[in-house]
């Protein structure tokens, strides 16, 4: 077990746990939590979503659909047919799974820019039912979700979701990171690399391809849903064009193929904002610049860029 | 060495972002009062003028020597009109910026994601949604100023009444505001004996409405179209009634009560009708009115100082702004508690929108008189008699 | 029957303008490989553009050209200083940059235009045409003229031209045509001034019936790259019969099914073709190269 933890990438998950436990040390007040468990949200997210698009290869537009599912099920299930929040939650997993893979066998089979126009679609289509059927999801309005109630106990509180969202995070992380090792992650990366070699070296590329797509679309769905139970609070645009975005831009930004790269990216991309509130009406266009240039001069992603940095720095060779 | 020296500079860098965001939490004043608007994004024609509205008045009351002898500062954010930036705002205000009242949230969408949090926190919050969903039911600490989605239906299926008009088609926005304007004008049509015969919708970002229209137009007996929906789309609307040759009276929301609405529609907006302010009007009214100083004032000043045309949206915001100083006034204090008590005992206050009597169960305070309902006459708001 | 013809003016009036950001995709992504999701942004740009100079003063006629050349340089800064300087990074990476800009140039129109809708007078009135009972705006012949002008001078400077026939060359094969002496850079240049010319135009000829705000590019770049995408990328036919189908479908859509899924109704036809034609309707068929 001991020395599992001094590969590289344990080591990673050792120091993000050591960062999740010790941010709040530093955090100032209840604001800055917020913000901390968005970042977790998202990471939680972008970390699946990475083994789709860093390690499998294929881009998906329309995450943010899985994540609005994981949302909705929360809101809408304890609302309408008083199913417990836990049981929703559950039961809003099994169904993007089962919606992920009964949409991905089709979809997969498209390449590049059309896989990127398909996964759009079902985004936009997810989108449009949240936001029209307004009987049940309180249409573009949002609504109110009730709280998670677990052995008695109202989940409440910023500070219990903050460590609910960080435990929720190392689980994810540990879990993908286990996968990437696994005959499967190998196999998943050498579909990044080429398809077709993947399959002449006998490898189901179909099936691997729609494992990916499940797992990364059930991690979009569990931050979702921790999402609603942490706001309270739902609206369709969760389930936007623009959300699914979002996510891909904090994968790229952070660093495809770097687990670790997406959490920055997903932090760098939630905090900015709130930052560049200070430049009033100019912060949408520093927003923009800011994710050009990071792109243009760290083009492998923030993570893996200034790692390669750093240990050439350091007189080492080796991959980030 | 000159590696290590630009990674240093870049955490330099980063340092010093982190500061210049703590910039605004440490700059220190008296009262501090916070707003969350949609001041872009598909709501900005409502956040714009309210963010202008309250920054010139802010200051304005700060030349005069501020409030209990003691300077305003105002922070703003910007939602960009989605609800869940709104509430991250909106925690901020409450536990960084630490305010004492709130004027804000732009559409019923923010306002509503917002609610919980300045409940919890027992902080005035003072919306400037449209929906009647805001305060019915009453919240402890949630007030709104602009006019309910509720009052605008009942307003113009007087207007129809008096009209003799029971038949008529609906063509709504789906955006927020649209659709709760729909369900409310559905839920009172049967209380004046109105049949609603075609009902359609458009999206937010839609650029043509014929095809709805044209269903609207081929329904049988139709004798008048509403139009719930803000921003763009209903100057759209209007401009397609015109090209399909549609005769029967058009009525449009107290969403589309600025002047852009008439630049957008052109000549096509002529003889449309919509419930609104008195301020839209303000030169005309009859010097006897009660309400004539506040809206020439307020227009006055907001026109000289932006150079752009008044809008009932910013008017919300001033309505706000001053409900919460005459009530701090009053309370003598900022104290959430005192200043909500005494909100709600605001009597004969004479805003922008109307006049303003709240109470306990009555967290708006406006009645159906507020509203005028105004015809488009030769590109401008004539009141309807 | 006027019902249907009412329903078609309007679908091939917006499908135009969907075919025109999908021939600006299709330009780029032929000339760079690259998806250009900033392609909304020059639509904004020309509208925006001139409805400011004509409020300046200037005739409607200098004030639309000069929205165009605007728009074309702000294509070409946006090669040299963007994409450029990225050439050798991945495709989803250079996705994320045109994002990046799209979003920085929305926000610097925000900043030096303003966030409320404006509108340009119609340029041959008003007064709706009958047609078979159904009404057709002049603005609309504009339209539907505009796109079909654009097309036939594309087809003239693609396949008559030398010019033209090296962009051609340079996206079947860039370094087969660097050997024969083409200027790759040049082209790229041109192609990007071009595609932003084109969005420029289409802006212009549709603010006076849709209207334009700073922020009218990301549903624009959006309904174009499905276009772009359901026609077969790369095809400038297929992104002219991608942009009328979707604006087809959209309006058929709210006409006879549901207003309120009439987007859906795009996709859904979109989905369903890629099922079928994996590539598009007019889609390269081929290998993948290993």
């Amino acid at each position: 077990m001991l020395a599992r933890l001094k590969g590289p990438r344990r080591g990673g998950l050792l120091v993000l746990a050591l960062v999740i436990a010790l941010l709040p040390l530093v955090l100032p007040n209840r604001f800055y939590f917020d913000v901390a468990i968005l970042i977790g949200i998202n990471a939680i997210a972008v970390v699946g979503l990475n083994l789709l698009i860093g390690y499998a290869g294929q881009i998906s537009l329309g995450h943010a659909g899985f994540y609005g599912i994981g949302a909705y099920a929360v809101a809408v299930l304890p609302a309408e047919l008083g199913i417990p929040s836990w049981l929703a939650f559950l039961i809003g997993v099994a169904f993007v799974a089962l919606l992920a893979f009964v949409v991905g066998r089709p979809i997969l089979r498209l390449k590049g820019h059309y896989l990127a126009v398909a996964t759009l679609g079902m985004g936009i289509l997810i989108f449009m039912v949240v936001t029209n059927e307004s009987q049940w999801t309180g249409g573009p309005d949002g609504m109110p979700v009730a709280r998670l109630t677990l052995f008695g106990f109202r989940v409440s509180g910023v500070q219990t979701w903050y460590w609910i969202t960080g435990a929720a995070l190392l689980l994810g992380v540990w879990f993908a990171l286990n996968l990437i090792d696994s005959p499967s992650g190998r196999a998943l990366r050498a579909l990044h690399d080429s398809e077709v070699a993947a399959q002449v070296a006998g490898i189901d590329v179909a099936s691997y391809k729609l494992f990916a797509f499940v797992v990364s679309a059930i991690y979009a769905c569990v931050a979702g849903s921790i999402s609603a139970f942490y706001t309270g609070f739902v609206t369709p645009d969760g389930a936007g064009f623009l959300h699914s975005i979002e996510m891909v831009s904090m994968v790229v930004l952070g660093g495809m193929a770097s687990t670790f790269g997406g959490i920055v990216g997903a932090a760098l991309l939630t905090a900015l904002p709130q930052f560049l509130t200070v430049f009033q009406e100019y912060e949408h266009a520093l927003l923009g610049l800011v994710i050009m240039l990071c792109m243009i001069f760290l083009r492998r992603g923030i993570l893996p860029s200034l790692a390669a940095v750093l240990l050439r720095g350091a007189g080492q060779g080796g991959r980030a | 060495m000159f590696r290590k020296r630009s990674l240093m500079a870049l955490f330099a860098a980063v340092a010093a972002l982190a500061v210049t965001a703590g910039g605004p939490g440490a700059a220190w004043a008296e009262i501090k009062i916070g707003s969350v608007l949609s001041v872009t994004g598909p709501a900005s024609f409502l956040g714009d003028p309210e963010d202008k509205t309250l920054k010139m008045y802010v200051d304005k009351i700060n030349a005069g020597g501020g409030v209990l002898g003691e300077k305003l500062e105002l922070v703003i954010y910007d939602d960009g009109g989605d609800a869940k930036k709104a509430r991250t705002f909106a925690t901020r205000l409450i536990e960084e910026d630490e305010v004492v009242a709130m004027v804000g949230g732009s559409t019923t969408g923010t306002t509503m994601a917002m609610v919980p949090l300045f409940e919890e926190a027992e902080i005035p919050f003072i919306s400037l949604g449209g929906a009647v969903v805001i305060i019915d039911p009453v919240k402890d600490f949630v007030f709104k100023t602009p006019h309910t989605d509720r009052m605008a239906c009942e307003k113009i299926f007087e207007d129809m009444k008096a009209r003799g008009i029971s038949k008529i088609g609906m063509i709504s926005g789906t955006g927020g505001f649209g659709k709760s304007m729909r369900g409310q004008c559905l839920d009172v049509a049967g209380g004046y004996g109105i049949e609603v015969v075609a009902d359609e919708t458009y999206g937010p970002k839609d650029s043509d409405m014929t095809p709805q229209l044209t269903n609207i137009k081929n329904a049988d007996g139709l004798q008048a179209v509403v139009n719930p929906g803000f921003g763009q789309g209903p100057a759209i609307v209007t401009r397609n009634y015109a090209q399909l040759g549609i005769s029967q009276p058009l009525y449009q929301s107290h969403g589309v009560a600025s002047k852009s609405f008439i630049e957008l529609a052109g000549e096509t907006a002529e003889g449309v009708r919509l419930p609104a302010a008195a301020l839209l009007v303000a030169d005309k009214l009859p010097d006897s009115d009660p309400q004539k100083k506040v809206v020439t004032d307020y227009k006055a000043a907001f026109e000289a100082k932006w150079n752009q045309p008044v809008s009932t949206f910013g008017g919300h915001a001033y309505d706000g702004l001053f409900l919460l100083i005459e009530a701090m006034k009053r309370a003598g204090s900022t104290d959430g508690k005192a200043v909500r008590d005494e909100l709600r005992k605001t009597k004969d206050f004479m805003g922008t929108a109307g006049l303003v009597n709240m109470s306990a169960e009555d967290h708006l305070g406006l009645d159906l008189s507020a509203f005028r309902m105004l015809e488009i006459r030769k590109g401008d708001w004539a009141l309807v008699e | 029957m006027s019902e249907f013809l009412q329903f078609a003016f309007s679908g091939i009036t917006v499908g135009a303008v969907y075919a025109m950001v999908a021939l600006g995709f299709t330009i780029i992504y032929n000339a760079s490989d690259v998806v250009n999701f900033a392609q909304g942004e020059f639509v904004m740009l020309g509208g925006m553009s001139t409805v400011f100079l004509a409020a300046f003063g200037l005739p409607l006629p200098l004030a639309a050209l000069l929205a165009i050349l605007i728009a074309a340089l702000t294509g070409v800064a946006l090669n040299k200083l963007v994409i450029e300087p990225a050439r050798d990074a991945s495709v989803v990476t250079l996705i994320i940059i045109t994002i990046g800009a799209s979003i920085f140039l929305r926000g610097i129109a925000q900043v030096i235009f303003d966030k409320q809708f404006h509108r340009l007078p119609s340029f041959s009135g008003d007064d709706p045409i009958a047609v078979l009972g159904a009404s057709l705006t002049p603005q609309s012949l504009w339209v539907l003229g505009g796109a079909a002008v654009i097309v036939v001078l594309l087809y003239v400077f693609f396949n008559r031209t030398l010019f033209g026939k090296s962009i051609l060359a340079t996206s079947h094969n860039r370094l087969a045509a660097q050997l024969v002496g083409v200027n790759v850079r040049f082209v790229l240049m041109i192609s990007f001034a071009l595609s932003a010319a084109i969005g420029a135009v289409a802006g212009i000829l549709v603010t006076p019936i849709t209207l334009t705000s700073y922020d009218v590019g990301t549903m624009l770049a959006l309904k174009g790259f499905a276009a772009a995408m359901l026609g077969g990328m790369g095809n400038p036919i297929g992104a002219v019969v991608g942009g009328l189908l979707v604006g087809l479908a959209e309006a058929l859509g709210a006409g006879y099914l549901s207003s309120e899924y009439k987007d859906a109704v795009a996709f859904v036809i979109i989905l369903a073709v890629l099922f079928f034609l994996p590539r598009g309707l007019f889609g390269k068929t081929g290998t993948e190269r290993v």
